[in-house]
């Protein structure tokens, strides 16, 4: 095997940055979403049938929203909704020749993480009030502060390396399965990846409403 | 044996990985037992149960994920072998 697999490939480079196989993929996703966006717009305005499809997927991220916060979705839904869909196309661009799933390198899932921990702090502000907000992390005792923190700390760095992790080994696992049998023998594991992927995404989206819910005082970790 | 620090790396990334694949092993088993038990007692409640089932899962296999992190950085990503 030549090469670390935690090495990004370059494929070419815009003045100094160098920009990785990941990142293309990233931005072809990015484009493909933003010309749905538009699409769908249009579509919506218009009804029929794909208008029912995308009103489908919207109302069931908002029910599976609604049944951990159990409260109204509508204002978690675009963030939540964004990083599901983000994230399984993200994982699913594993089985296309070419592409390689931006979840598998660090930067981001790194990305990712982060944005969840911004948000959680956002929504627990404008829900609570800062001192309000600020008073949970002093429960059920002054003493406890350090450890509450910390917490917050690792359980994003949690979230990170969880989708970084299972990405990374899936790719892994089916670069050496290639290098041992190349022709049929990968198509169970790049199955399989397809299961890992949209489970990791469905994790990843229900952690992120568990933290989003907690910190907006609706469910109890 | 100036090359000792390759070899440790790699019998330390087989331990890694091998010990720390038998706990969340046991322990998903366990849990998928005990939701299993749980659904067959209450069908109804298989939506709920089969939810926290997989998020509990996938905290489970964090730990064996960490320990494969770890193996990796020890073969690829050493930052003592150079």
């Amino acid at each position: 095997m030549e090469g670390s697999p935690l090495s990004p490939d370059i494929l070419f480079q815009i003045g100094p940055v160098p920009i990785s196989r990941a990142v293309m993929t990233t931005w072809v996703i990015m484009a493909l979403l933003g010309a749905g966006l538009a699409a769908a717009f249009r579509l919506v305005r218009s009804g029929g049938a794909l208008a029912t499809a995308l009103e489908i997927l919207v109302t069931t991220l908002a029910d599976q929203i609604e049944d951990i916060l159990g409260r109204d979705p509508r204002p978690f839904l675009p963030l939540l909704g964004s990083l599901f869909i983000f994230i399984v196309l993200a994982n699913l661009a594993a089985v296309l020749p070419g592409a390689t799933p931006p979840t598998g390198h660090i930067e981001t899932p790194a990305a990712l993480a982060l944005i969840v921990f911004l948000s959680v702090h956002y929504f627990g502000i404008r829900a609570k009030g800062l001192r309000e907000y600020l008073r949970h992390y002093l429960e059920p005792n002054p003493f406890l502060l350090p450890l509450n923190v910390l917490s917050e700390l690792t359980r994003t760095f949690s979230l990170m390396i969880r989708l970084f992790g299972n990405m990374m080994s899936h790719e892994f696992v089916i670069a050496i399965v290639v290098l041992l049998a190349g022709l049929l023998l990968p198509i169970p594991f790049l199955l399989l990846g397809v299961l890992i992927g949209i489970i990791q995404a469905y994790i990843f989206t229900v952690l992120a409403t568990v933290y989003i819910g907690a910190a907006v005082g609706a469910v109890d970790t | 044996m100036d090359n000792y620090l390759e070899i440790v790396s790699i019998i330390g990334a087989v331990v890694a990985v091998s010990f720390g694949a038998i706990m969340p092993a046991y322990s998903e088993g366990r849990a998928v037992a005990a939701a299993m038990e749980a659904i067959a007692r209450q069908p109804e409640a298989a939506g709920t149960l089969s939810r926290t089932l997989f998020v509990g899962l996938a905290m489970i296999e964090t730990m064996a994920i960490y320990c494969l992190v770890i193996a990796l950085l020890l073969l690829y990503a050493n930052p003592f072998t150079g």
